[in-house]
């Protein structure tokens, strides 16, 4: 069991000041927060309802999964499969809880709650932290900034894609790939994931004209295995 | 109702992986395969989705105002702009192409 840190003093001799920490949690929480406006207005566009909408960001909360689920939702693509690409993008955030879980060492009756926070930004802003008290500030404060304005976004997004009309004539059709891509950028470290992507990138293109709408993705899945499979030797792959 | 059906489906089937995570032991899944799979399956999703939604039109491929948009988007990223000017960028610009062009 963890030391119990809540109602102990902060020691600013050793740790981070918290202050910095909140200050980098809200920077990332506000500016991704305030993009569920473009989800919204997406997912509207897509002939989702505002209740259905609203409940994707309430209860997926993980923007990725989110605007796969509702792009190809809104192009007729297959349920299933828009479930698959939603479901298999979010596998991520099972990592990303592993690494946090050690991290942050959290008390089991909080886990369920936390859980639901676990995404890029708030692994990323946690891990980013020097120790557990700050791992742990800076987690909750990503994830209830994160959190509030993405909803409250989402719901003024999609109350509002009425009002806009067409999404596309104002160029909110780009907002789900310019998500997609900024994600993108920020996993690209090495040979392996460049590779990954170009190949995933062929694959996909290639397999738009021949398969229904939300298969192609899943395709491209197999990048991953396929590029893996080429460049590590043979004892690996088991 | 198809709809309501893949929103609930994938609201659970996402917090669970989340909590999974969260809750099993640390050994179980930290296997060097399984992280590497777990690093890359996401890069080629975002990969293939940014392309799919940038060109796909349908069953179609097609350059339009999407790809100024996107490729905007990846000058800004390359500028290390914040997440939000990158979505802004590719969002203006898609409008404005799409504008000075239709």
């Amino acid at each position: 069991m963890a030391t119990e840190p809540s109602q102990i003093p902060i020691e600013r001799t050793s740790i981070r000041p918290r202050a910095a920490v909140v200050r980098d949690a809200l920077g990332v929480g506000v500016a991704v927060g305030l993009s569920g406006f473009a989800f919204g207005v997406t997912s509207a566009g897509a002939g989702l309802s505002l209740a259905q909408t609203c409940v994707l960001s309430l209860l997926v909360f993980t923007g990725a999964s989110q605007f796969a689920l509702v792009g190809a939702l809104g192009v007729g693509g297959n349920p299933a499969a828009a479930v698959a690409g939603a479901l298999f993008l979010g596998v991520r955030n099972a990592f990303y809880g592993l690494r946090l879980a050690q991290l942050m060492r959290l008390p089991r009756a909080v886990r369920p709650l936390a859980a639901q926070w676990i995404i890029d930004e708030t692994s990323a802003v946690a891990m980013a932290q020097p120790d557990r008290r700050s791992a742990r500030l800076g987690f909750a404060v990503t994830g209830a900034s994160l959190y509030v304005l993405w909803n409250l976004t989402t719901f003024l997004g999609a109350l509002g894609a009425e009002a806009l009309g067409d999404p596309s004539a104002w160029g909110l059709d780009a907002a789900g790939p310019a998500v997609f891509l900024a994600l993108l950028a920020s996993m690209l470290r090495g040979r392996q994931e460049v590779l990954v992507a170009v190949l995933a990138v062929a694959l996909a293109l290639a397999c738009l004209p021949l398969l229904p709408a939300g298969v192609p993705v899943l395709v491209s899945a197999l990048a991953a295995p396929i590029v893996l499979a080429l460049t590590r030797r043979p004892e690996a792959s088991r | 109702m198809t709809v309501w059906i893949a929103v609930a489906v994938t609201a659970l089937g996402c917090y669970l992986v989340k909590l999974l995570g969260l809750s099993v032991p640390a050994g179980l899944l930290d296997r060097p395969f399984v992280r590497r799979m777990a690093a890359l399956v996401p890069v080629a999703m975002l990969a293939a989705l940014t392309a799919i939604q940038t060109f796909g039109s349908g069953q179609a491929l097609v350059v339009d105002a999407r790809a100024a948009g996107l490729a905007a988007a990846a000058v800004a990223l390359l500028l290390r702009a914040p997440f939000l000017v990158v979505v802004a960028v590719a969002v203006a610009v898609t409008a404005a192409v799409r504008a000075l062009t239709g």
